[in-house]
């Protein structure tokens, strides 16, 4: 088979193929439910959690493997104990770096312990680090499906309240709400999504779809409803293009997947640079050629706490 | 800050006749509805943490309208106020009752601007969606409709006079515009109390001139009781009705013509204060304030 330039046609025939369409369809929900906590994690600023829960999760992935388990059942039992644990730290999970890379070092301590006493194929431990897209068996569909359902619904009830906890902390907490409780929904269900989306990137991919596409996002819109669309379009485009591509060329998906989603957010963070740089360049020569103290051309990255000098005066108060 | 030396000025000129709010009528209860009624009463009030004081014998009471500067020095317990009325931390001893109960979490009364907001410059959100979560935020379940939250927003942020950077984001604005946000996220409910944490701390002098009349604006005009904290009563005490003065483990309060004297400050501080006006009636207070500790959260 090889790839012709009509895109139905050559998805015609990867459909045909059940590994290709269980990756699809299970690829597809992880993608949409990355997209929404991506989305959370990354205004929490909570990527370091995620990759601390990642990793652990590899640890519990190899337990389960030497023990003769499913792994998905090892990556959740140690992804929602340390998300557990992180939340209980407090809600200011974000400035725990110490204590979550501690932990961090012991569970991957035992991961390595469970590999070297396991004498199977080292595939099983491949494919947790990096993924096995094209080896999704129709009960890990419908276990993703299940798992996706659970996290879409929680995140429909809890929404409103958690946005607010992440985003004015203080306020949130005089306003009454529950903030240990809020943060430990969030690493739960932070915990659940890692551990499906391991399946199709990896423990050591985990941010391609966890970050990355909200990453994007938040560069693209300041509304967070358009935030989560653009996160899970973006990591929806990338998990389609990096499948598709996988199944004509040598490379493993979570590889394309991961690229892709860089590709995508090296452009994003570099446009506005580069779009200044040129606005920059007609802005001086306009100028050049107008009087000094003319209309100032600030751009939008005033400090926060600073009054800059080309800032705008306020308008007259009541 | 000019008034943290060892030589330190509060230099500033009461308006005649300020804006006060005339002689409140005593003896009435904590329920009477009228303009004067009281909206917070402290007893014997001692605060601290894990049973140590930080102030104690604090006795005043706050009323209906009345604008308030939280005056101290670093560490002198200004926010653990804050945390108190808000009910987020107990006393020690003594009662605190606000609008006539025990404080208590969630009270939608209280509107509240912390000193240390989680937002900064990559904060990728408009201004608005903070506003609205300010309405809506503690509310579970699916946002059906938006059109409520969403006119409650913009009438706030106009108040401010922030409509115009209503879909900016929140990491693009300045110091100045960042604080009338946070206004109208406190004030986006209606609230009867508005507790200001420390709102001039990262404001030139114009920038908090324009802050504090825009405040003493909003205090006039919707009768909304108000106790902002500082370190520099200067931009204030034109508009101030009241003082809290808390420092070295005592808290003094009144109007700020009392409050602001040698006798009351020396005696607060427990050292010699001298405070002095001038032909314009402007006052300058010397001596006092020594050993400085660090904010207390």
């Amino acid at each position: 088979m090889s790839f012709d330039w009509n895109i139905i046609t050559d998805f015609r025939v990867m459909w045909q193929y059940s590994f290709f369409r269980n990756a699809f369809i299970a690829g597809t929900m992880i993608a949409v439910v990355a997209g929404i906590i991506g989305y959370l994690v990354v205004l929490r600023r909570a990527a370091f959690a995620t990759h601390a829960l990642g990793h652990t999760g590899f640890s519990g992935a190899a337990g389960a493997v030497l023990f003769g388990v499913n792994p998905v059942y090892g990556l959740l039992l140690f992804t929602m104990s340390t998300g557990t644990g992180i939340a209980l730290l407090g809600p200011r999970a974000a400035n725990r770096d110490v204590e979550i890379g501690t932990v961090l070092a012991f569970a991957l301590g035992i991961g390595l312990l469970f590999i070297s006493l396991y004498t199977g194929y080292d595939t099983e431990v491949y494919s947790i680090l990096f993924g096995e897209v094209l080896g999704i068996s129709s009960s890990q569909v419908a276990l993703t499906a299940e798992a996706s359902a659970v996290i879409l619904i929680a995140t429909a009830l809890i929404y409103r309240p958690l946005l607010f906890a992440s985003l004015d902390e203080d306020v949130a907490e005089a306003k009454g709400l529950p903030m240990l409780g809020l943060g430990l929904a969030f690493m739960l269900l932070l915990a659940v999504t890692i551990s499906i989306a391991v399946q199709i990137i990896g423990v050591l991919l985990i941010f391609a779809l966890m970050v990355t596409p909200a990453a994007i996002a938040v560069r693209l819109t300041r509304r967070p409803a358009y935030a989560v669309l653009v996160a899970i379009l973006v990591a929806v485009f990338a998990t389609w293009a990096g499948l598709i591509i996988a199944f004509y060329e040598a490379p493993p998906a979570s590889f394309f997947i991961v690229t892709i989603a860089f590709v995508l957010y090296v452009a994003v963070r570099a446009a506005p640079p580069v779009a200044g740089l040129l606005r920059g360049v007609g802005t001086s020569a306009r100028r050049r050629r107008t009087a000094p103290g003319g209309p100032s051309t600030s751009s939008d990255s005033v400090g926060i706490l600073g009054n800059q000098p080309g800032q705008r005066p306020l308008e007259p108060l009541t | 800050m000019v008034n943290e030396g060892s030589v330190t000025g509060i230099v500033a000129q009461r308006t005649e006749g300020g804006p006060g709010p005339g002689s409140p009528p005593f003896g009435r209860g904590p329920d009477f509805p009228g303009p004067y009624a009281e909206i917070i009463r402290a007893d014997h009030l001692e605060v601290g943490y894990k049973g140590k004081a930080v102030w104690r014998e604090a006795t005043f009471d706050i009323r209906r309208g009345e604008f308030v500067a939280v005056i101290g020095p670093n560490g002198a317990g200004k926010t653990t106020l804050f945390r108190m009325l808000l009910g987020l931390q107990r006393p020690l001893s003594g009662s605190l009752r606000v609008f006539g109960a025990h404080p208590r979490r969630g009270n939608r009364k209280i509107g509240y601007v912390p000193q240390r907001h989680t937002i900064d410059r990559e904060t990728h959100i408009e201004c608005d969606k903070l506003v609205r979560l300010g309405y809506s935020g503690t509310k579970w379940g699916p946002a059906f409709s938006i059109r409520e939250e969403s006119e409650a927003a913009s009438r706030a942020l106009q108040a401010v006079g922030a409509s115009e950077f209503a879909h900016k984001s929140l990491g693009s604005l300045s110091g100045g515009e960042l604080q009338r946000v946070f206004l109208a996220e406190a004030l986006v409910g209606d609230p009867e109390m508005l507790l200001l944490d420390e709102p001039l701390s990262s404001l030139d002098l114009r920038r908090s001139r324009d802050l504090v009349q825009l405040i003493n604006g909003l205090v006039r005009s919707r009768n909304v009781t108000t106790l902002l904290v500082a370190h520099d009563i200067n931009p204030l005490i034109q508009c101030l009705d009241k003082v809290i003065y808390i420092a070295n483990g005592r808290v003094a309060t009144g109007s700020p013509e009392s409050v602001l004297t040698t006798e009351s400050l020396t005696a607060l501080y427990g050292v010699p204060v001298e405070v002095l006006r001038d032909s314009r009636n402007r006052i300058v207070i010397v001596g006092g304030e020594e050993g400085h500790g660090d904010e207390n959260p």
